[in-house]
C-alpha cells in the first residue's frame, strides 16, 4: 500500500539546538494518527517542516507521491495538505465568510476547479454551518470565543479540501464538551476520506481518535504503533512520568 | 456596480471637472489641478502596496522620479507625445518595483520601509551622476505654449492627468473586489496563515509592488512638461514621499476611497496654502495633520465616517473597510 505522506530521516536545527533528529514517519490514506510528546519536544517543528513554514536541512518529505520539502507553503496547500495553527490565526480584518473564501479562491481553483461566485458563497456557508457558525457568517473573527475561534481555524482548513489535515493542538484549553465537538468534527472529516494527524496534550482526546500514536521525545521519535501498546512503553512512561 | 460603468462614471465626473475649470478660464485651475490630481494617482498607487498589502513604502519618490526621468531621457533621444512617454514611465517604474520586490519583500516592516528608502538614495545618486539626463544642473525640457485642440499646454497635460487619475481609481477598485484583493488582505493580515490557505504570497506582493511602482511612475512622466525644468531634488523631492503615505493615512488605507479623500483634501489645502500664505508651510499641514489623525482617527476619515455611520453602506466603501474601524481587541 502507498502511503500518503512520507518522511524520510527528517532532521531540523535552529542554530547549535537540534530541534529534529532522523525523524522517519510514513502516514496511509484514511489514517488518523495521534502525535503526542511533551512541550519542546519538536511536534509543531515538525508540522511546520511538512507544511513547508520551516525547510527541513536532511532528509525529504513525499506527500502524495510528490517529494515537497522544496517547494512552498502554498504549493504544499494546492497539493492537498493542509493543517491549522496552533494558536489560531485568523484574517483578522475579514468577515469568517470571507477567510473560507481564501483557500476556495486560492487553493480549489488553482486545482482546476471553476467556481461561480455564487457557488464559492454557498461552499463558504456549509463550511460554516459544518463547525456552527453560520450566524456569524458576517462578524469578525475577533468577535469570537476560543473554542468559535478553533473552529474557523479547523474550516478554514477544511475549505482548501485536504488530502491530509493536520490538527496542531485544536483543543488546548476547551471544555470537556468543547473537545468533544471538535473531535467529532474530525471523524467526520475523517470518514470522508481525509487522513488526519492529530497533536494534542489532551490524552483522553487523543486515545479516543487515533488509530496509531508517534511520540516524539526531545526532537526524536521514541514509539511508533497502537495507541494502548504505546502508552505502556517504559519509554513512553519515562518521557512523560519521569523515572 | 460593475467596474466598466464605474469607470464611464469616473470619466463622467471628469469630464465635469474639466469642464468647470475651462469655465473658470483662468489657467491657475489647471496648475493646481494638475497638481492634486498627480497626488491622487501617486496616494492611489501607494496604498496598493501600503494599505491593502500592509508593506509600507519610503521611495514613493524614487518611482515617481524614474517616471520624469525616463521622459527627460526618451525626451532627449527623441521627442514623442505625452501619453506614449507615460506609458514608458509606468514600464520603467513597473520594472523597477518589480525589481524592489524582488529584493526586499523578504523583509517585513520597518526593515521593508528602510529598503525602499534607500532605493531612493541610491536611484537619487545613479540620476545625479548619470549626466545624459542633465545630472546634478538638471534637464530643460521647454514645452509649446499651446496644443491643438486643447488651447493651452496646461489644458492638455491636465486632462492626461485626469485620465490617469480615473485609470488608478478604477484599478484600485477594481483590485479591491477581486479574488487578488482578497489576497492582498490575507497578506496584511498574516502571510503565514495566507501561504497556509494556498495564497503565493511573494507573487502576490511582486504584482502589488509592480502595479504601485508603475503608476507613481506613470504620474511622474508628465512632470517634466509641466515644471519645465527638473532637477533630482525636486524630483526626488521628500513631499512627494511623504504625501503619498500622508494622504491615504489620512484618508483611510484599506479602500479606494480613502487616498481620494485624503489627495483632494491634502492637495487642495496644499494648493490653497501656497497661494495665501507660502509654499515652505505645506510639508507642515501635512505633518500636523498626520499627527492629529494618527491620534484621533488611526483609520482615516473613511473609519471615521464608519464610526458615525454605524452600519454597513454596501458599495462605496468597500466590503473590508466597513467592519476594520473598530478598535483593536485587547490582548
Amino acid at each position: 500500500m502507498t502511503h500518503l505522506l512520507e518522511i524520510d530521516n527528517l532532521g531540523k536545527r535552529f542554530g547549535g539546538f537540534v530541534a529534529l533528529e532522523n525523524i522517519s514517519l510514513a502516514v496511509s490514506p484514511g489514517e488518523r494518527l495521534g502525535l503526542i510528546g511533551p512541550n519542546g519536544s519538536g511536534k509543531s517543528t515538525l508540522v511546520n517542516c511538512i507544511c513547508g513554514t520551516l525547510r527541513n536541512e536532511t532528509g525529504a518529505v513525499r506527500f502524495d507521491g510528490h517529494q515537497i520539502d522544496g517547494s512552498s507553503a502554498h504549493q504544499r496547500t494546492h497539493r492537498g495538505l493542509a493543517r491549522t495553527f496552533q494558536l489560531p490565526r485568523p484574517f483578522v480584518s475579514l468577515s469568517l465568510l470571507d477567510n473560507m473564501r481564501i483557500p476556495l479562491l486560492y487553493t480549489v481553483t488553482a486545482r482546476g476547479e471553476r467556481k461561480s461566485a455564487a457557488d464559492i458563497e454557498s461552499r463558504c456557508f456549509d463550511l460554516l454551518r459544518e463547525v456552527g457558525l453560520e450566524e456569524k457568517a458576517r462578524r469578525l473573527p475577533r468577535e469570537l470565543t476560543q473554542v468559535e475561534m478553533r473552529k474557523l481555524e479547523l474550516a478554514r482548513a477544511m475549505a482548501a479540501e485536504p488530502k491530509l489535515l493536520i490538527a496542531d493542538e485544536s483543543m488546548a484549553g476547551l471544555t470537556h464538551s468543547e473537545v468533544e465537538d471538535i473531535l467529532t468534527l474530525l471523524k467526520r472529516l475523517n470518514a470522508q476520506g481525509v487522513t488526519i494527524i492529530l497533536i494534542e496534550h489532551i490524552m483522553r482526546a487523543v486515545m479516543s481518535f487515533s488509530q496509531r500514536l508517534v511520540v516524539l521525545v526531545s526532537g526524536r521519535k521514541i514509539a511508533d504503533g497502537d495507541p494502548e501498546r504505546v502508552m505502556r512503553d517504559p519509554d513512553v512512561e519515562r518521557a512523560y512520568l519521569g523515572q | 456596480m460593475r467596474s466598466d460603468v464605474f469607470f464611464l462614471v469616473c470619466l463622467v465626473i471628469g469630464g465635469l471637472l474639466y469642464a468647470a475649470a475651462v469655465a473658470l478660464g483662468n489657467d491657475y485651475y489647471f496648475f493646481a489641478g494638475y497638481v492634486v490630481l498627480q497626488y491622487i494617482v501617486l496616494a492611489t498607487a501607494w496604498n496598493i502596496l501600503g494599505g491593502y498589502c500592509g508593506y509600507v513604502n519610503f521611495g514613493s519618490a524614487a518611482f515617481f522620479a524614474l517616471g520624469a526621468y525616463s521622459t527627460v531621457a526618451i525626451h532627449r533621444l527623441h521627442p514623442m507625445p505625452v501619453p506614449i512617454l507615460v506609458l514608458f514611465g509606468g514600464l520603467v517604474s513597473g520594472v523597477v518595483g518589480l525589481g524592489m520586490g524582488y529584493l526586499t519583500l523578504r523583509l517585513r516592516g520597518a526593515f521593508f520601509a528602510i529598503a525602499t528608502l534607500a532605493l531612493a538614495v541610491v536611484l537619487q545618486t545613479l540620476v545625479v551622476n548619470w549626466d545624459y539626463v542633465g545630472g546634478s544642473r538638471g534637464a530643460y525640457i521647454v514645452r509649446p505654449e499651446t496644443i491643438a485642440p486643447f488651447g493651452s499646454y496646461i489644458k492638455y497635460l491636465f486632462l492626461i492627468m485626469l485620465l490617469l487619475a480615473v485609470g488608478a481609481i478604477t484599478v484600485a477598485r477594481l483590485i479591491e473586489r477581486s479574488r487578488l484583493g482578497y489576497g492582498f488582505a490575507t497578506i496584511r493580515d498574516d502571510e503565514l496563515a495566507a501561504e497556509a490557505s494556498g495564497v503565493p504570497t511573494l507573487q502576490l506582493k511582486l504584482i502589488a509592488t509592480m502595479i504601485s511602482g508603475a503608476l507613481m511612475g506613470m504620474a511622474g512622466a508628465p512632470l517634466p512638461y509641466y515644471i519645465g525644468y527638473l532637477q533630482p531634488s525636486s524630483a526626488f523631492g521628500l513631499e512627494y514621499a511623504v504625501n503619498s503615505i500622508a494622504m491615504p493615512m489620512i484618508g483611510g488605507t484599506t479602500s479606494w476611497v480613502g487616498p481620494l479623500v485624503g489627495a483632494v483634501l491634502l492637495g487642495s489645502l496644499q494648493q490653497i496654502a501656497t497661494v495665501t500664505i507660502s509654499s515652505a508651510v505645506n510639508l507642515l499641514i501635512v505633518g500636523c495633520l498626520l499627527v492629529g489623525f494618527v491620534i484621533i482617527a488611526p483609520n482615516g476619515i473613511i473609519g471615521l465616517v464608519h464610526r458615525y455611520i454605524q452600519h454597513k453602506p454596501a458599495d462605496i466603501v468597500g466590503r473590508r473597510r466597513a467592519t476594520a474601524d473598530a478598535p483593536e481587541p485587547a490582548p
